[in-house]
């Protein structure tokens, strides 16, 4: 006859052993994962066929987008210039800098898409003839935006500046616009396209994994033996987080190097600084997803939450649409979206080599709302039944 | 205070003492006014009708559900308000199978012992697959197992960390009869070692095998004792009667049915039993077919099953 129970009971380790716990959860998770084929290919299979399907840029009319201007000097011309600026609604001057280093400080937080320098002496060159150079600088990182609107900018100007009867000979633009383009000159999409499909498709895979891992357990009858255990919710959720902020990497890791080998994007910034902030990135959609996992009655549920939080995600984070470009109330929607800020933060990043200081309100954001997204996930984790 | 106080001081002779249990689900109660006590080393036969709240007792007893009203205490600690503590010292094998299908049978067992944070898990869990007879399967995935091993996986699972008590939903459910014998067997050498077992089941062999029984119906706890207690405490008069080859008896079932006096008729095999509990008005409900050459009577105990199928009658006309 067989025995079903140890004749001498096994020791026990002393203490809580909340990590203990958490790494049984974790390993278990880990061979879960390997075990499920699908999911696995999935993991490779959409960053490979994203990068493919939005190889194509979508093309968009901007507005408002924020702007710069330093003025060296100020009159009746210059005043002029900024109103003719503003006119043509894809500009709006938000900020009035004194000197060059704030320029440069403006653009690299990307708190201004351009920046409009008019020299010193501008008007009396203009009377003269001299034909003098205004100087705008735009961040072309996302070309869609700084494209459409600098394309148009020369012939809008030149129309304004026209009625204007201190401006002799008319007909002729009476000064040179010099365009620099920043970080992208030469305006290639996949450039901005990049490192904005890092961040929609660690959102898209986080999100999924984490929602059905509680609704799944539930479903195959698991969790009753689980709850019946000595493990802790937070033991739970970490054991079911931590296997796939690894993946999450992989997958960036995946995207990052398809975009450098194959659409030559540069990485200027620092790679150490970008995974710290991908895993606050990453932790973030973890919680989310989970929470919604604690929500939803079944993985279809869970799946269907996960697909409602992901469309505001594409549309209102500034993938698609310049961030800048959208009405207010979407920029509020959108300031709530991990994506929004790991956007910007990767951008930066990857192509105008931003550090920690340029990027610290898009850290912390990210920071708190992963913090607001595990404390929910944890709280709705039912600890009964009932 | 440890687990080992509680688990010494408060408990030492009753592992399970509740009052007065209330479940509600949806504001429909599926267990009512339920109190029992069981004994250190007992073995608890928990039977009923499906859907009359075992399932729901049990997951109360455990702290899987928080009860409506009432209170108590498993293992000495609170079941509302202690049920951490409880949930180390108890071993919970669930109705349906509830390990990790996609998990080979030693990774499943590596898990729990991992989570009661045994010493050496691996070695736990080698020592628990030689003591089931599933050396050789270690590698097998779960879910891949026959009904049978898998039963005694989940058995195993749970008596891994040498819990206090078991709480066993339909342990042998599907299980053949030299597998239940064994299981029983085994359950009863633990038992005399100090283990509490209570256990559900459908089977009247396997509620005969158990130090006390209670049975439940519709939420209500309606007798509980030893087998003799529960048997003697239905006060049934109970009649076999037979024909030769067991012709006719399904009209005669009929006939008696409906006869004031006679509470139960329940065909067994070649014969009927016929029970009532007022004994002079089953004599006078059956004095006329006792004339019957082709019948043959004899008055006898009442067995557990007649009881029982006496009392989900009874409760059934009570909660209609
Ligand atoms: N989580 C739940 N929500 C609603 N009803 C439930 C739930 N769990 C059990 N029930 C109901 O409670 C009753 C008792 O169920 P259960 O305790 O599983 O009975 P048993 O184990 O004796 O078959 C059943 O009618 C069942 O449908
Ligand atoms: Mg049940």
């Amino acid at each position: 006859m067989t025995h079903l129970i140890p004749t001498q009971a096994p020791r026990r380790l002393p203490g809580d052993g909340f990590w203990r716990k958490t790494w049984a959860m974790l390993l278990k998770e880990f061979i879960q994962l390997r075990r499920d084929r699908v999911s696995f290919a999935m993991i490779i299979m959409i960053p490979l066929v994203q990068l493919m399907l939005f190889g194509y840029a979508i093309n968009t009319m901007p507005r408002d987008l924020p702007t710069a201007v330093l003025m060296q000097e100020r009159n009746d011309l210059t005043r002029s210039i900024l109103a003719a600026l503003e006119n043509t609604k894809f500009f709006k001057v938000t900020r009035l800098p004194r000197t060059e280093a704030e320029v440069d400080q403006l653009l690299a937080s990307g708190t201004v898409l351009f920046a409009v320098e008019i020299p010193a002496n501008f008007e009396r060159s203009v009377r003269r003839g001299d034909k003098p150079a205004m100087l705008i600088e735009a961040d072309a990182t996302d070309p869609v935006a700084s494209g459409t609107a600098l394309g148009a900018l020369g012939q809008v100007l030149q129309t304004a500046l026209s009625h204007d009867r201190d401006v002799p000979d008319s007909a002729a633009m009476p000064f040179e616009i010099r365009t620099h383009a920043r970080y992208n000159p030469a305006g290639v999409t996949q450039l901005n396209i990049v490192p904005g499909l890092v961040g929609t498709i660690l959102t898209m895979t986080m999100l999924i994994f984490t929602a059905l891992s509680v609704t799944r357990e539930i479903e195959r009858g698991t969790m009753e033996s689980l709850l019946a255990m000595p493990i802790s919710p937070v033991e739970i959720m970490l054991g079911k987080i931590v296997p796939y902020i690894l993946v999450g990497f992989v997958q960036a890791s995946l995207i990052i190097g398809i975009g450098v080998s194959l659409f030559g994007v540069p990485v200027v910034g620092n790679l150490g600084m970008l995974a710290a902030l991908s895993t606050l990135f990453i932790a973030a959609n973890l919680s989310i997803g989970y929470t919604f996992s604690t929500i939803a009655q079944n993985q279809l549920q869970a799946m269907q939450m996960s697909m409602m939080f992901f469309l505001p995600n594409i549309l209102l984070s500034g993938f698609m649409f310049p961030f800048a470009g959208m009405p207010v109330w979407a920029q509020y929607v959108g300031e709530a979206l991990p994506l929004t800020h790991y956007l910007r933060i990767v951008r930066s990043i990857m192509l105008k080599g931003a550090s920690l200081g340029d990027l610290r309100y898009d850290g912390f954001a990210l920071f708190v709302l992963m913090l607001i997204a595990m404390t929910i996930a944890v709280t709705r984790f039912r600890r009964t039944l009932d | 205070m440890n687990a080992q106080d509680g688990a010494q001081n408060g408990a030492q002779d009753i592992v399970i003492d509740v009052h007065h249990l209330t479940k509600k689900f949806d504001g429909k109660a599926v267990v009512r006014d339920l109190s029992m006590q069981v004994k250190r080393g007992t073995i608890y036969g928990f039977l009923g009708p499906n859907g009359s709240g075992k399932t729901t007792t049990i997951r109360m007893l455990c702290g899987l559900l928080t009860p409506d009203e009432g209170e108590g205490t498993c293992l000495g600690y609170d079941i509302r308000t202690e049920t951490d503590k409880i949930k180390r010292q108890v071993g919970y094998m669930t109705q349906r199978f509830s390990l990790y299908q996609d998990l080979s049978v030693r990774e499943n067992l590596e898990f729990i012992a991992r989570i009661y944070g045994i010493a050496n898990p691996a070695a736990a869990a080698r020592a628990a697959i030689e003591r089931l007879g599933l050396s050789g399967r270690e590698e097998q995935i779960a879910g891949e197992l026959s009904g049978g091993w898998k039963q005694r996986l989940a058995l195993g699972a749970c008596t891994l960390p040498s819990p206090q008590l078991l709480l066993l939903d339909e342990p042998t459910a599907g299980v053949d009869p030299k597998a239940r014998r064994e299981f029983w067997n085994e359950i009863h050498a633990l038992a005399a070692d100090g283990l509490t077992v209570l256990v559900s089941t459908h089977y009247m062999d396997e509620a005969e095998r158990c130090h006390e029984i209670a049975y439940i119906a519709y939420g209500d706890l309606l007798v509980h004792g030893s087998v003799e207690h529960v048997i003697a405490s239905a006060h049934l008069s109970t009649y076999v009667v037979s024909t030769a080859e067991g012709a006719g008896l399904s009209r005669l079932s009929d006939e008696l049915a409906g006869k004031p006096g006679v509470d139960m008729v329940a065909p067994f095999g070649t014969s009927l039993h016929v029970s009532g509990r007022d004994a002079a008005a089953l004599e006078a409900a059956i004095a006329p077919y006792r004339q019957r050459k082709d019948l043959d009577w004899k008055r006898s105990e009442p067995s557990l099953e007649d009881v029982f199928i006496d009392l989900m009658g009874k409760a059934r006309d009570n909660f209609q």
